[in-house]
């Protein structure tokens, strides 16, 4: 088991696959609202869904109303179950807060796959890999 | 970071789910940024109030957060559409009823349903050193670098969440420290009219990322000229404050040389107006001023070129105001001389927000940076970025002079 020490950002605790995304994510522009597919063609997740995973992605970028985007996924229940970045920044941040998906930054590593099994313990600033 | 022993209650959810929630995100985000402490905010502007930003779930969030309410004086940013004179816009009836719903949303949550970027142009401006949570980005660098007020840029929802709560972080433009220029620059282009002060932000934003410029050499700043200039430079890149020697409050503070110099000449100003013009020659079909919202001097400016003239049968001439600035323009009757003339004074929008690309407009005439960097990817229009004058006589011409 390993136990990573981060920020809490948003509250809450979540389980679920890892989602790893080497590039930048922007809510406006490279998800798709209505399925939560990543559609930016040259981007590495180019065709995979976001939602129920748990989100992992160094930054994000672009427009403010990508926290209303973020919301609109978790109203459709397209959300991913927590987010893990590198550095988080405010877009992301309200939106995972509005939505009540846990989102940590800044973890002791920042090594992981697609695929994992991993626990983000928001709360207690925690990312268990059991 | 501290919290009182009221917050932890709020957090906790004994003042309801919607304050709770609110307050989250203030906290939120101070933690990202390393904010010490909360402090309380004299007012909010809010952002995402065009039903074509918000969007639907944008809509659904505001909805939300009822019966909970504003508790400092808080305003909007522009609608799609004038409020009233939306069927005269040509604007689709399906937008309007959204886009009215959205304002019902924000008047439930106390919001004054003022819906403008120059809310200090109408009443609520923000006095020297006192802390607000504003997020139309081109009012937060006039409050910060005009007026001396404080305020991060916020977004809409951190902006609405400051309403509810009264409170923000304390952080960035808050802190003194955030607030010192870091780099000169020399003007020495000659400033004419509102466009040149645009095209001027235009490159401030462009060249200062992460930097506070202080100008030297500015030969005026009148509130229009600062208004154009902020306009501008938190468009093209993201400044939320500026020093200009002589004229900004905060600039006595700083006087002698400071980091980086930068120099602007004529030539740099000329290329904007190239650079930012994505058609050189035809027809025009819609000629709008205020970005920001227009201020009376530009009414009565306009006014007085329109006099006893009729603009071109092809083209549109809109002037988007606030809705006091347009209640004292037409009692100084330059509403009636340029309605007259053919154009429109619209209120509680602006060309950048309303869905132009859903109302027939593939070509627009405008004198501000801001709507010139906007306007070619949201609503996907063909723009000429020119001066104050020279849109006029294209709305006479109907085409390009």
């Amino acid at each position: 088991m390993r136990v990573i020490s981060c920020r809490k950002i948003s509250p809450g605790r979540a389980e679920g696959l890892a989602l790893f995304s080497p590039a930048p994510i922007s809510f406006f522009g490279t998800i798709d609202p209505t399925t939560s597919e990543v559609i930016e063609k040259s981007h590495p997740l180019y065709g995979q869904r976001i939602a129920d995973k748990i989100l992992i992605y160094p930054t994000g970028r672009g427009s403010t109303v990508g926290s209303y985007i973020l919301y609109g996924l978790s109203k459709r229940g397209l959300a991913p179950r927590a987010i893990i970045m590198k550095e988080a920044e405010p877009i992301v941040a309200v939106g995972a807060i509005m939505s009540d998906i846990p989102l940590v930054d800044r973890p002791e590593s920042f090594d992981f796959k697609s695929g994992l099994h991993i626990i983000v313990d928001a709360d207690r600033g925690k990312i268990i890999i059991p | 970071m501290y919290l009182t022993n009221e917050q932890e209650a709020i957090l906790k959810g004994e003042e309801g789910w919607a304050k709770k929630k609110c307050l989250e995100i203030i906290v939120g985000l101070g933690e990202m940024y390393g904010a010490d402490r909360l402090i309380p905010v004299a007012s909010t502007q809010i952002s995402g109030v065009s039903y074509k930003t918000l969007g639907e779930y944008g809509l659904q969030w505001v909805e939300s957060l009822a019966p909970a309410k504003a508790v400092v004086p808080s305003t909007l940013n522009p609608a799609g559409m004038d409020l009233c004179r939306w069927l005269e816009m040509g604007v689709p009836e399906d937008f309007a009823e959204k886009q009215m719903r959205v304002i019902r949303a924000y008047e439930r949550l106390g919001v004054i349903t003022l819906c403008s970027c120059t809310p200090y142009l109408a009443g609520f401006a923000p006095r020297f050193g006192e802390h607000v949570a504003w997020s139309e980005s081109s009012a937060v660098c006039f409050v910060n670098s005009f007026l001396g007020a404080r305020t991060n840029r916020e977004g809409g929802p951190s902006a609405l969440a400051s309403a509810i709560t009264g409170l923000t972080a304390n952080y960035g433009l808050h802190l003194d420290e955030n607030r010192k220029p870091t780099a000169v620059v020399k003007l020495s282009a000659k400033l004419g009219g509102l466009s040149d002060y645009s095209a001027l932000g235009y490159l401030l934003g462009k060249m200062m990322q992460q930097t506070i410029p202080y100008l030297r050499g500015l030969p005026s700043l009148s509130v229009d000229e600062a208004k154009a200039l902020s306009a501008a430079a938190a468009a093209s890149g993201n400044l939320a404050l500026f020093h200009a020697e002589g004229f900004t409050p905060e600039s006595r503070a700083y006087v002698g040389e400071v980091g980086e110099r930068f120099h602007v000449d004529d030539r740099d100003l000329k290329r904007v107006y190239e650079e930012l013009s994505t058609i050189r020659s035809g027809k025009i079909d819609l000629v709008a001023i205020g970005c920001p919202h227009a201020s009376l001097v530009e009414l009565e400016a306009a006014a007085a070129l329109l006099k006893g003239k009729k603009i071109s049968p092809t083209t549109k001439l809109w002037f988007f105001t606030s809705l006091p600035v347009k209640v004292l323009a037409e009692r100084l009757g330059f509403v009636d001389v340029i309605e007259r003339a053919g154009g429109k004074v619209f209120t509680d929008c602006c060309m950048i927000v309303a869905p132009l690309e859903q109302m027939g407009f593939t070509t627009m005439a405008v004198n501000s940076a801001k709507a010139a960097v906007y306007a070619p990817t949201a609503s996907k229009i063909d723009v000429v970025f020119t001066t104050f004058e020279k849109c006029v006589d294209i709305a006479l011409e109907g085409r390009l002079v």
